[in-house]
């Protein structure tokens, strides 16, 4: 698993790569009341904000960690955004990517380097 | 920058693990480790203790309830001693610039203004008033919840006997605790000014107990929001009048056209022809379809697309008692209950529906 300064974990799945945030930001966000998906099949560049997430204090944006193309999202987040609180290492996934370079995924920090930088 | 002010419960904030915010030019718990949304439906399943020592506490002589009532469209000479009655600071436009508790004890009025608003407003009583005291030796505490009675009459056991909107005096631990049966959450509870040389003991003789839990400004935003209850500085504001703010219930009809002591006060003209014909706008509820919350700032427009901004949302979230996002809009007064309008959240517009206020059940004990 890898992570980004952004705090989203970034797991490869076959050819694609599937995008969540970690505990720590669920932690931050507080109570998860709404998030607002991408549409599938949507081209996004890095950086890009493709997801709303709305906690009971404020709205936050999750943006493209990669280059490439959303081919899935987690609709059961639409149902229960609460998941982001309660697995935010599983169930709460939210879109899966389809890159354009997987070498992408290198620069990013694996597990020790992500706990570090939370410090 | 001005350095942050803090309360007399601040170690112990810090040492429940509240995460600290600056708030009005205090440092305040916006949460403790529970979370907004635990906290906030402990408050309305058991007691929830708040520190709410930033605001203003201020005390009028008696002989001064003239001056006050030419500040204040509200019955201050009719309020009874032991009584406590909401009221409003407005300026010669008839907007308000701030809202405030008046308490009648039995020589003095017992004023708490908003901790945003506290400064001017001390300055505007100074201006009008002769012998104004500003209280600094004191904390201020809320409790609020159904089990807030229970829990407070462990330790005074005459504030049982209150009813809403009473004020009393009782002793603890050799100090007078100044109480007030009220609150803003939509719970019965209480609020007590507590000398400092006590406030912390006092607090955590309460926090001992199971059913009391520490609970942050964030909660408390929520829970006043679901009680359909202003926020100075964003529901009501200089430009707003009582009237268009939804608190005309606030004037009793001693202070309106035709009564014993009508107008007098700041703006009488305005707010009284509004009293007699209504605004063109008006504070109002919204019940957002979605999931996706409408916040502050948010605009409201009469039709999914095109069509004219018809207002703005001045409080908005989740409520977590309702289990849905609710707001509140200034919107034309044409509209009612059950109307859709249309909020634009991220460019998109979502439709909200005109709801009645509160947006939770009020649970006082009158």
């Amino acid at each position: 698993m890898k992570f980004t300064e952004e705090h989203e974990w970034l797991r490869v799945e076959g050819d694609l790569v599937v995008v969540g945030i970690t505990e720590h930001a669920s932690e931050q966000l507080g109570d998860v009341v709404f998030v607002e998906l991408p549409e599938p099949g949507t081209q996004v560049a890095k950086g890009d904000e493709i997801c709303v997430i709305e906690s009971v204090k404020a709205a936050s944006d999750i943006s493209a960690p990669v280059d490439g193309e959303v081919v899935e999202v987690n609709d059961a987040l639409a149902d229960n955004p609460a998941l982001v609180n309660e697995d935010p290492l599983e169930g709460a996934w939210f879109f899966k990517m389809k890159l354009e370079d997987m070498d992408q995924l290198d620069a990013f920090m694996d597990e020790d380097e992500y706990k570090d930088f939370i410090g | 920058m001005t350095e942050l002010l803090r309360t007399d419960l601040y170690d112990l904030h810090v040492s429940l693990g509240a995460k600290m915010v600056p708030f009005a030019g205090w440092e305040m718990p916006v949460q403790y480790p529970m979370g907004v949304m635990k906290e906030h439906l402990h408050t309305r399943a058991e007691a929830g203790l708040f520190d709410v020592s930033h605001m203003g506490q201020v005390i009028v002589p008696l002989s001064a309830i003239d001056a006050l009532e030419a500040l204040i469209p509200v019955d201050i000479a009719g309020l009874k001693e032991g009584r406590q009655r909401y009221g409003i600071f407005t300026n010669e436009t008839g907007g308000i610039l701030d809202d405030l508790m008046i308490a009648r004890k039995s020589d003095h009025l017992f004023l708490v203004v908003n901790a945003a608003c506290a400064e001017a407003d001390i300055a505007h009583l100074q201006a009008h008033l002769p012998e104004v005291t500003v209280i600094r030796d004191r904390a201020l505490i809320a409790l609020q919840g159904p089990k807030a009675e229970a829990a407070l009459a462990r330790l005074m056991p005459s504030v049982a006997e209150m009813r809403f909107m009473d004020v009393a005096e009782a002793e603890w631990n050799g100090q007078l605790l100044w109480i007030s049966r009220s609150g803003y959450t939509g719970e019965d509870g209480y609020e007590i000014s507590v000398p400092s040389a006590v406030a912390v003991s006092f607090t955590q003789a309460l926090l001992d107990m199971d059913e009391v839990a520490p609970i942050g400004l964030g909660a408390r935003d929520s829970l006043r929001l679901e009680a359909g209850l202003c926020l100075y500085g964003h529901d009501l504001d200089p430009d707003t009048t009582p009237v268009e703010g939804n608190i005309a219930w606030a004037i009793q009809k001693v202070r309106r056209k035709g009564g014993a002591r009508e107008g007098g006060f700041p703006g009488a003209d305005r707010i009284l022809a509004q009293l007699e014909t209504g605004a063109t706008r008006r504070r109002m509820g919204l019940r957002p379809e979605g999931r996706a919350p409408m916040r502050e700032g948010v605009e409201v427009f009469d039709a999914p697309e095109g069509g004219a901004k018809i207002g703005t949302i001045t409080s908005g979230g989740f409520g977590p008692s309702v289990g849905a996002p609710i707001a509140m809009a200034y919107l034309p007064a044409s509209l009612t209950e059950g109307d859709t309008v249309w909020g634009e959240v991220r460019g998109k517009r979502l439709p909200a529906k005109v709801a009645a206020m509160p947006f939770q059940v009020q649970t006082y004990k009158r």
